[in-house]
């Protein structure tokens, strides 16, 4: 009998939004083959955010915490999740691939002798088997797989699935966490500006490239990106050049991401930066080149100067 | 200071990627290969160590015969000493390939080991973290920013939105991201060297991939790109598109 736990990630005792699209997978892979479902949650005063998971269908919780999980630390996190995919004898662990994600996921299958599947984009069952589709080369072919080890751990890519409403009354276990030394400590955390979305979570991107001219007119994309809701990416050329930062760089050498709607500004469309965006459910461009190879993944394109279009769609919407 | 870098040669950005008639691997056939961006970083981190505090850097790296012009390229940069994990091909697995570079880094006395953050090729993002737990060394993935003092070592992780400041003492193993070094080109001098230096070939036996790749597949074809208008007289129809069509804003 399968056994599916979901890792609800958390930072300052916020739930990310991964936790609730995981949930929501798990929730629909349970009911496939009627297995068990554990939400495990781990940190410290954490408790509060479990009816969070209630809403959204957790109806077994187990809560492990220790003032030393306040924040994340990779060696304290992998040991109690390693300990709680134990303790709930899971044989499918769900992750989200997040900053947090990524850096665990390894750990604890190394811990527990289990193979592991990161960044996947598509888990279903096919004939008593997990099918598992992730992409490669930052979106240029995807790989479907099975993971042949007896626990499967699988990072999940953010946005992709749906979170969906269920709500439940909730059976919640708290453990203490048996605290540890850590050899490595995150002593702060430094944030940007508050209102600024990293681009793996955004709902809406707006990117700007080359076609902006120089750093001194990304203004233009900040306030359709703050108008919108929408984080900010850029392309590699004007990440290489200087104009903008590194964290923004959507492409194959920057983030591969899949919102709702991406809009390119100014982007000719490298077949690198196509690969890190294409799987974006709407994509818009705007670029004066009609021949600009963007224009050929877009469905909604409009060939124009980007600093007569824009203007004209910060005031429109 | 000892330094290793492990690297993996991997097909250039501009690749268009072909997959194989059996749909079970990729068509290397025409693939212009590089060493991984990401790699590189820990190439240029580690020569950094060497010119601030001296070290000698080693480059590690597995795969196929093919992978030793990487090495050079690597070595061309200015490291030291090579060793080549010869396979072969490329596991499937990153649990394969962490396992046998930590059976060459276990006995190197390493004060840190680089690897890049992913490799662009298959994109696990594995490989730090899975020797931490081999090695039983700390490793802080996905850095940005690199500070030694002594054995203290300070780094900035990079996570949504900002980054986690993390202390540590060495030995330590560091995944390499954009924007923690700007790497150097090989010089002349440095090409000419790097061909003189010996690689030491390594055969090992390797464990069983737990990953079994049923298929390859492109990308679903989006629908043929679609020019709604030109300029901004184009804007209104846009927002009606995006609201009534796509239903995405409201």
């Amino acid at each position: 009998m399968s056994k599916i736990l979901v890792f609800a990630e958390q930072r300052g005792g916020e739930l990310k939004k991964i936790a609730l699209e995981n949930l929501t997978l798990a929730r629909e892979l349970a009911a496939n083959i009627k297995c068990e479902l554990v939400t495990v949650l781990i940190g410290h005063n954490v408790t509060p955010i479990t009816d969070k998971l209630a809403l959204y269908g957790a109806q077994q919780i187990s809560v492990y915490q220790n003032e030393n999980l306040t924040l994340y630390n990779s060696q304290g996190y992998a040991t109690v999740l390693a300990q709680a995919i134990k303790d709930h004898m899971a044989n499918i662990v769900l992750l989200g691939a997040t900053a947090m994600g990524k850096d665990l996921a390894p750990r604890i299958a190394a811990k527990l002798n289990a193979s592991l599947a990161t960044d996947s984009t598509s888990i279903a069952w096919q004939d008593g088997e997990l099918k598992i589709i992730r992409p490669m080369y930052a979106g240029k072919v995807r790989t479907t797989i099975h993971l042949k080890s007896d626990i499967k751990i699988i990072t999940v890519r953010p946005n992709v699935y749906l979170a969906q409403e269920n709500p439940v009354t909730a059976q919640i276990s708290e453990t203490t966490a048996k605290p540890t030394d850590f050899n490595a400590v995150v002593s702060e955390i430094i944030t940007g500006a508050k209102d600024k979305l990293d681009v793996t979570e955004a709902d809406i991107i707006v990117s700007g490239g080359r076609g902006l001219k120089g750093p001194e007119n990304f203004h233009l994309i900040e306030k359709l990106a703050k108008k919108m809701g929408a984080a900010q990416g850029a392309s590699r050329a004007v990440v290489d050049a200087g104009w903008r930062p590194y964290e923004e760089q959507v492409g194959q050498t920057g983030k591969t991401v899949s919102p709702s709607l991406y809009i390119a500004v100014g982007i000719s469309g490298a077949i690198q930066h196509l690969a890190g965006m294409s799987s974006s459910k709407y994509i818009v461009a705007i670029n004066k080149d009609p021949e600009a190879p963007i224009f050929k993944i877009a469905d909604y394109g409009i060939v124009g100067d980007a600093f007569e279009v824009v203007p004209k769609m910060i005031e429109s919407l | 200071m000892n330094i290793a870098v492990c690297v993996k040669q991997v097909p250039d950005t501009e690749t268009k990627i072909k997959i194989t008639d059996d749909k079970k691997w990729i068509k290397e056939d025409e693939i212009n290969f590089i060493l991984n961006p990401y790699d590189e970083l820990g190439v240029e981190e580690g020569l950094k160590l060497k010119e601030t505090n001296g070290a000698e850097v080693t480059i590690i790296s597995l795969g196929p015969e093919r992978i030793s012009s990487t090495i050079r390229s690597a070595l061309a940069m200015g490291a030291d000493k090579a060793i080549m994990i010869k396979t072969d091909k490329n596991p499937l697995d990153p649990a394969v390939t962490a396992a046998a570079l930590a059976e060459v880094l276990k006995d190197g006395n390493y004060d840190i080991i680089f690897t890049g953050k992913q490799a662009i090729d298959d994109d696990h993002a594995q490989i730090a973290a899975l020797l931490s737990e081999i090695l039983n060394i700390p490793a802080i993935t996905v850095i940005t920013k690199l500070e030694i003092n002594g054995t203290k070592v300070t780094a900035h992780r990079q996570i949504e939105g900002g980054f986690e400041k993390i202390e540590c003492e060495l030995p330590l193993i560091i995944s390499a991201q954009k924007g923690l070094n700007e790497p150097r080109y090989a010089s002349l001098k440095g090409i000419m060297t790097a061909k003189r230096i010996p690689i030491d070939e390594k055969k090992l036996n390797l464990l069983q991939d737990r990953i079994d790749i049923l298929e390859i597949s492109y990308p679903p074809q989006k629908p043929p790109g679609r020019i709604i208008g030109q300029g901004p007289e184009a804007v209104p129809e846009l927002i009606r598109l995006l609201r009534e069509e796509a239903k995405i804003i409201s």
